[in-house]
């Protein structure tokens, strides 16, 4: 109890940080691998063009709903229904633009509200009505897969090609070569990594999974704090959404079985499962890590079955080394 | 009912004049306070008041009232009635938050922290003022913190992540939270239950230091001697009801014992002495392990009670993990009955007869949701009650219903989740569970913690029945008289090392501390005291040790 010994604490909780540091090292270095595996092994996988027309946008969507996930997985929590939210919400911004024909920004933004109501809904089952997010979201996912078919016309698909100034959101080169959907991703990125580590919302977030007993005894009113969670998630499903249509245009069956390679990128990078820990940097590095492989193992000309194959084996190989890297955090405590 | 019989010198007592009404004499009073749960009367026609300027003891059993007393202040649960006054005004608190903001600061037994964020972050939790109601500056927030607890005089570093502080210095995380706010009333609940006699000194200090004219702390614990030393006056409580308050100077630690429990007490039981040329049941040899560990070597007889004495961290926790192979060994031999034994994990050490009933039995000792018949017959499921991976009920009932008679489990039946049992009932499941495995050696790591006066003394008596009956028993305890009281050898430890080993009767507070606080890894003169060092080097160590 003397103050000889803060150092220790302090020392402590400063190769701590150095840990987490480590991880997220690890993570960027097992990109650089897997990138440098893919261009020795295809001719075809390092030019700028693949590495950013190809590899960059297809990982936008997936990016992007990693973001979102990221603030729910820290609560604790998980979402499930954010791959087919992107289905629900493309066909809506179809829905807005080319059938009701609204502007083009009034479309945008009515968009972002389904996709928040999305999360919304997902927030007040879980936390007002206690419902297990595992529970509350796979039904919300069976909500976001039907839904598109019903509003669609026997499941057609929107096109936007009477409305350029739409697909430029994502094949548009504000900068020059740069499509738009990356640039977009990046502002999602930052935009999430000050919300989760400038903001009370953030600060709430990684209490919230830290121990939601104690943030509520503190005063927090935690209920509201979850709901938000989602609902920001939601909103991030409504950004997908939008990409998703302006590329390839709306179809009811988009976004199918994204909401695992999200989660998939946010463990990758690092967040524990379990709450209370995780990061933005890790989980840009995680979607990154997700479209490499995809990309790379489609240009080695891979089939799509084993594609899933290793892409399961390296999420086991991600959460292994989590919990590795826990274990030793707990002997040296 | 036992109401107040002279206690109070104040002839003006509330307590004792007939309507209750608000006398702004006391910083929060309480009177005629019912609640109830579905089946539970949780609090009948209960009182408190509180002074200005004092420590206000209040002690009952598990179950008499306590935390529901603690949540209905905090705002957590809504009284069925009574009246609530907080300086002479009527007090009603919404929640949590309301509860802080009208002055009532909470430390629950339970830490509440969030052990990813950091020492400042928990502190602020909640107040974090952002500009704009909405962002945060961190380098504010630690000068915040810095400033509270340089002013409290904790030797904290805001930016330290809680999860990595020691359960003390956690504690005072806590403190320094409840008291970030101008709280005129602190209340706390078991301060002390994870902290070491040097702690508890200077959480005493701290909280001396908190009293003024002004406010006044409500210090909610089971250890007497704590009483006598921070209190001016005890509340008693029983089964939800109000019982006495009484001075505490001019009251004897066994009164209040016996109003808590309606009984009197024998306190001062002392270990009978034996055991010297009885067979070596356990013999530890050069233990140690890569985290802690160094060179533990001691031997169990049997029938024995060998008590590990020392402060938090000195790792006797960990020589039980150690020998019962929850954690690995770098090096050492452990001896059963003279044959070398190496369990790869506490199922094969249960398989040698050796039961580790953990510290922390909600997480390591029971499965709270089950009834009691499945948490003791758990052990002993697959040697005993089950036909080719069949589990047979019926022979698993009739040993759970005999153990529940055996050791006075009071539960209304053997199927009654655990969860809805005291924590001293609890703790005879534990026992129970491995007295039907039939050890030889049981190692119990803190077994009263959390459990109140009443359960501890049939706790002790369970021990003192099972080493008479021939079972050797290791006791891992923090709270020094249990040690000094129970044990037949105390072997204490320090940094990992065993720094002492004292009979019965050489074993007192003073002896056991000495060697509790030899660091012999900081300071040369101790190490020098072990025979680690010879004198001579011992320049070289010195200057090590200034480092350190």
């Amino acid at each position: 109890m003397s103050t000889a010994e803060v150092p220790v604490a302090a020392r402590r909780g400063m190769s701590d940080n150095v840990r987490m540091r480590l991880q997220q090292l690890a993570a960027f270095a097992g990109l650089i691998v897997i990138t440098a595996f893919f261009a020795v092994a295809s001719d075809h996988f390092f030019n700028y063009d693949n590495l950013v027309n190809n590899i960059l946008v297809s990982t936008v969507q997936i990016g992007i709903l990693a973001l979102g996930t990221t603030f729910v997985i820290i609560t604790g929590g998980i979402d499930l229904s954010i791959g087919f939210g992107i289905a629900l919400t493309g066909m809506m911004a179809g829905t807005f633009l080319i059938t009701w024909d609204l502007p083009l920004g009034l479309g945008l933004l009515l968009t972002l509200v389904v996709g928040g109501l999305i999360g919304l809904v997902n927030g007040f089952n879980i936390s007002i009505l206690g419902m297990p997010p595992f529970i509350a979201t796979l039904a919300m996912m069976l909500v976001c897969q039907g839904l598109p078919i019903v509003i669609s016309d026997n499941g057609a698909s929107i096109y936007f090609d009477d409305l350029p100034a739409f697909q430029d959101l994502s094949g548009g080169t504000l900068i020059p070569n740069f499509p738009n959907a990356v640039l977009i991703f990046l502002v999602c990125a930052v935009i999430a990594w000050f919300l989760l580590n400038r903001t009370l919302f953030g600060r709430y977030t990684f209490a919230i999974g830290s121990n939601e007993e104690a943030t509520a005894l503190s005063g927090i009113n935690v209920k509201k704090w979850k709901i938000i969670v989602y609902t920001v998630a939601g909103v991030f499903i409504g950004i997908a959404g939008i990409i998703s249509a302006a590329r390839i245009g709306a179809s009811p069956s988009a976004g199918k079985g994204m909401e695992l390679q999200a989660i998939a990128a946010v463990v990758i990078g690092g967040t524990s499962l379990a709450g209370g820990k995780g990061t933005i940097v890790g989980t840009v590095i995680g979607a990154l890590i997700i479209g490499v492989l995809n990309n790379g193992l489609q240009v080695m000309g891979v089939p799509q079955e084993w594609q899933y194959v290793i892409l399961g084996v390296v999420i086991l190989i991600a959460v292994y080394i989590d919990m590795v890297r826990k274990k030793s955090a707990t002997a040296a405590g | 009912m036992e109401l107040n019989k002279n206690t109070d010198p104040d002839p003006a007592d509330p307590k004792v004049a007939a309507p209750p009404v608000a006398d702004d004499r006391y910083l929060l009073e309480l009177s005629g306070v019912n609640k109830s749960f579905p089946g539970v009367r949780a609090l009948d026609d209960m009182q408190l008041n509180l002074r200005y300027g004092e420590v206000l003891a209040l002690v009952g059993e598990n179950g008499a009232g306590k935390s529901t007393l603690m949540k209905l202040l905090s705002g957590v649960y809504t009284p069925d009635s009574g009246e609530f006054y907080l300086r002479g005004r009527p007090l009603r608190v919404s929640g949590p938050r309301d509860a802080q903001q009208q002055g009532i600061a909470i430390i629950h037994q339970e830490f509440n922290l969030m052990p990813d964020l950091t020492v400042a972050e928990n502190i602020f939790i909640g107040q974090e003022k952002p500009s704009g109601g909405f962002l945060l500056n961190n380098r504010t927030l630690n000068r915040r913190a810095r400033d509270l607890l340089e002013r409290l005089h904790l030797p904290l570093d805001p930016r330290t992540p809680v999860g990595a502080l020691t359960v003390a210095r956690q504690q005072m995380v806590e403190i320094a939270k409840a008291l970030s706010y101008d709280a005129q009333v602190l209340i706390m609940d078991e301060p002390t239950a994870a902290l070491n006699d040097a702690e508890v000194a200077t959480l005493h200090e701290l909280i001396r230091h908190y009293v003024s004219p002004d406010t006044g702390v409500i210090y909610i614990s089971h250890k007497m001697d704590e009483l006598k030393a921070i209190s001016q006056r005890i509340t008693v409580i029983r089964d939800g009801q109000y019982i006495d308050t009484l001075d505490t100077a001019t009251t004897s630690m066994g009164e209040v014992i016996s109003r808590m429990v309606g009984r009197q007490l024998n306190v001062n039981a002392k270990p009978e002495n034996v055991h010297g040329g009885r067979e070596v049941i356990l013999s530890v040899q050069g233990l140690s392990t890569h985290g802690l560990l160094k060179d533990v070597s001691f031997e169990l007889r049997e029938g024995e009670i060998l008590g590990f004495a020392g402060l938090m961290g000195a790792g006797r926790t960990e020589v039980a993990r150690a020998i019962v192979g929850a954690d690995k060994r770098s090096a050492g031999t452990v001896k059963l009955r003279g044959r070398t034994i190496d369990p790869a994990n506490p199922a094969q050490a249960a398989k040698y007869r050796i039961g580790y009933l953990s510290e922390d039995r909600k997480r390591y000792g029971l499965l709270l949701d089950q009834s009691v018949t499945t948490n003791i017959a758990l052990s002993s499921l697959a040697e005993r009650f089950s036909t080719a991976g069949f589990v047979r009920d019926r022979p698993a009932k009739a040993a759970a219903r005999e153990y529940v008679a055996q050791l006075k489990v009071k539960t209304p039946s053997i199927s009654q989740i655990t969860k809805n049992l005291s924590g001293g009932n609890q703790q005879k499941v534990v026992i129970a569970k491995w007295l039907l495995k039939d050890c030889d050696v049981l190692i119990f790591d803190e077994p009263t913690r959390g459990i109140d006066v009443g359960a501890k003394e049939e706790i002790y008596g369970l021990l003192n029945e099972l080493a008479e009956g021939g079972k050797s028993i290791i006791m891992i305890s923090s709270e020094l008289p249990e040690v000094l009281r129970m044990s037949h050898r105390v072997i204490v430890m320090s940094e990992g090392r065993i720094t002492g080993e004292l009979a019965a009767g050489d074993a007192n507070q003073e002896s056991v501390m000495h060697y509790a606080t030899l660091r012999p890894d900081e300071n040369a003169a101790d190490a020098v005291e072990l025979g680690l060092v010879d004198p001579a080097d011992s320049d070289n160590t010195h200057q090590h040790g200034k480092e350190a």
